[in-house]
């Protein structure tokens, strides 16, 4: 197993099946976040009114005749959610079991197991127990996974717990009918996805061929700017979220003027003008001021991501060489990027149709998760050198004989 | 005798003055906007064409009769309590994947009972905006029992939406008073048992914005026509 901390070297074996697992979830979640995308495209949320089963019957035996209009799409994202449930405890309970040893393996393994009979018992109280300790257990997770040299196993446990928490919080959304709710669980996804595709980078033969790359102090340099780019990125992803689930359509409908103008009008009559030329037949929430801010606020930031990632890829050509891996790593994630902000520009102009407004979530998703394992990669090549530099820079105040590392 | 035969005639008149109440006209002035083809399945297309013949299925913003009648506005009279009770429950149905009638209005309190005549399974949302009026969401197989709801707060326009069907909608107006309509496909409207004096009666469309005017209410009638003009 390639752990994140141990020295290995291009030709080491990997964990095949292992990392074929981890890419299959992964693949399975972009697909879950596209359909999760259609359904708040569709405005098919709400179109099942009961959590945990479907029209009273339990979700697995629903009948397919059944599946039309709205229900279609919110059935097939609880499935298709269940599969990736599935697929991430086969997931971490394979790394758990192999990375970890002792009482804290069957410990870890128990409370797997404990959780997947409790999912069985299919009622809404048991799920949000089972979720408010998968949340507090998540918690510890992260706290024992710093400093530690199993981090792929505690990144296993916390994507189990995630996926409880996701699950529940999507169930919840609809018995409760709050909208704040979606726009955790829509970020909660983008997350979940990076996580199951860093543990797909850590477990593949590629993991081995980024930490041949020979050390270079350009590399350790680019840590923070890529650090800081992955952060907005996700920042956007928020608002994005924010945006589509408040279920009140394009609060401004055109690009890449706002109304007609520069920056659009917020008073109360504007708002009341704009509700009132609103005819779509989904028939969105009306608008409010706030909205609109909310929706020029994803705009402004997404020029400030596409000119930052401008500035990295000249960050990385200067400080790492123009043929560096990482410069071809920069310039393919300003690619995503820039196709982005063109789904993100095609949203306004087809008026949100359902298909582009999803294609741009998972875009979305790409280039979080682009940006995220660039960022590890980066950290993890460096890490040597980043330690010199500080310790160069630092006062050792360590005591004679005994290692700073 | 005499005097009593007299009093129950007089009464009588009052009676059938007050009945004739505020009625009247709302126009539309403006452009009419096009309306947008609604994307229905298979399944609801063919119990669309079914309860409407050769009709095209389209959103109904702007319901505009021959000779500019504005319809699905809500009418009001202002600054009047109390007024007729309501006759039993207000029924929305769901026919051809549509809600029936598409814009309405009942009492507060007043129990609201949703059909579902489709062959169809639909899910009733209602979205109040209003605190106290809680939101539901049900299932209604098709040709299932009738669905009951209740709404004690006023709102205007609560909608009601499908969320299987999402371009199925419907408003509801939740009234604490008795004196309001909604106009007919040809802006006609009545507001019955109004008492005699001058009153502010109110007119306002979901995209059209609103519209006021006095009315002076004498021997029980009156008669008035109101513009709604979209700018």
């Amino acid at each position: 197993m390639a752990e994140l901390n141990k020295a290995v070297s291009p030709t080491d074996s990997y964990p095949r099946w292992l990392h074929r697992l981890a890419v299959a979830t992964a693949l399975v979640t972009l697909a879950l976040i596209g359909l999760g995308g259609m359904v708040t495209s569709k405005e098919a949320g709400m179109a099942v009114p009961d959590w945990p089963t479907t029209f009273g019957e339990n979700m697995f035996l629903f009948p397919f005749s059944q599946w039309v209009g709205g229900v279609f799409f919110e059935h097939s994202h609880r499935l298709l959610a269940s599969a990736v449930g599935m697929l991430t405890v086969a997931l971490s309970s394979w790394i758990w079991v192999r990375e970890m040893g002792g009482a804290g393996r069957w410990f870890g393994l128990a409370w797997i197991v404990a959780g997947m009979g409790l999912i069985g018992v299919r009622h809404q109280v048991v799920f949000i127990i089972l979720a408010s300790v998968s949340a507090l257990v998540l918690v510890f997770c992260f706290f024992r996974m710093v400093g530690t040299g199993r981090k792929i196993a505690w990144w296993a446990m916390i994507a189990y717990c995630l996926v409880l928490v996701q699950g529940t919080l999507g169930g919840l959304r609809v018995t409760l009918y709050r909208d704040e709710i979606g726009i955790v669980h829509g970020t909660i996804a983008q997350l979940f996805f990076l996580l199951i595709c860093s543990i797909a980078l850590v477990t593949g033969r590629g993991w081995r061929r980024i930490l041949a790359i020979p050390e270079n102090p350009g590399i350790a340099e680019m840590r923070p700017i890529l650090a800081l780019m992955t952060g907005l990125i996700l920042c956007q992803l928020v608002l994005g979220a924010s945006m589509r689930h408040q279920h009140a359509g394009l609060a401004v409908p055109d690009f890449p003027l706002a109304y007609g103008r520069v920056w659009p009008a917020t008073d109360g009559e504007s708002i009341r003008e704009a509700n009132r030329k609103r005819l779509d037949p989904r028939e969105f929430k009306p608008i409010t001021a706030n909205h609109v801010r909310l929706h020029m606020a994803h705009r402004l930031l997404a020029v400030g991501i596409l000119g930052g990632l401008a500035w990295c890829c000249l960050v990385a050509r200067r400080r790492t060489g123009s043929g560096s891996a990482v410069v071809r790593a920069t310039d393919f994630w300003m690619g995503l990027i820039s196709v982005q902000a063109i789904l993100g520009a095609a949203t306004i102009w087809s008026q949100k149709s359902a298909e582009v407004a999803t294609l741009h979530v998972m875009t979305g998703a790409v280039c979080l998760t682009f940006g995220g394992l660039l960022t590890i990669s980066v950290f993890r090549v460096s890490k040597p050198l980043h330690a010199a530099i500080r310790a160069a820079h630092v006062p050792d105040r360590s005591p004679v004989g005994v290692s700073s590392q | 005798m005499k005097n009593c035969l007299f009093a129950v005639v007089v009464a009588v008149s009052a009676a059938t003055a007050v009945a004739d109440g505020v009625s009247g006209v709302v126009k539309f002035k403006g452009t009419q906007p096009a309306e947008r083809a609604l994307p229905l399945d298979p399944a609801c297309g063919a119990s669309f064409k079914k309860v409407n013949p050769g009709a095209k299925p389209t959103t109904r913003f702007f319901v505009v009769g021959k000779d500019g009648g504005f319809g699905d506005v809500l009418v009001q009279i202002k600054g009047l309590s109390g007024g007729p009770a309501p006759s039993g429950k207000h029924v929305l149905d769901q026919k051809g994947c549509e809600y029936i009638p598409y814009v309405s209005a009942c009492r507060a309190g007043q129990a609201i009972s949703v059909l579902n005549s489709d062959p169809v399974l639909h899910n009733v949302h209602p979205q109040p905006a209003v605190s106290g009026n809680k939101e539901y969401n049900k299932a209604q197989l098709p040709h299932g029992p009738a669905l009951d709801f209740q709404y004690d707060q006023p709102e205007e326009f609560l909608k009601f939406k499908c969320d299987v069907h999402p371009w199925m909608f419907s408003y509801i107006s939740v009234m604490d008073h008795g004196y309001f309509a909604v106009t007919d496909e040809n802006g006609k409207f009545s507001i019955a048992g109004v008492p005699d004096g001058t009153y502010e009666l109110l007119a306002r469309h979901r995209k059209a914005g609103e519209t006021s005017q006095k009315v002076t209410v004498k021997g029980g009638k009156a008669d008035v026509s109101l513009t709604l003009e979209l700018k």
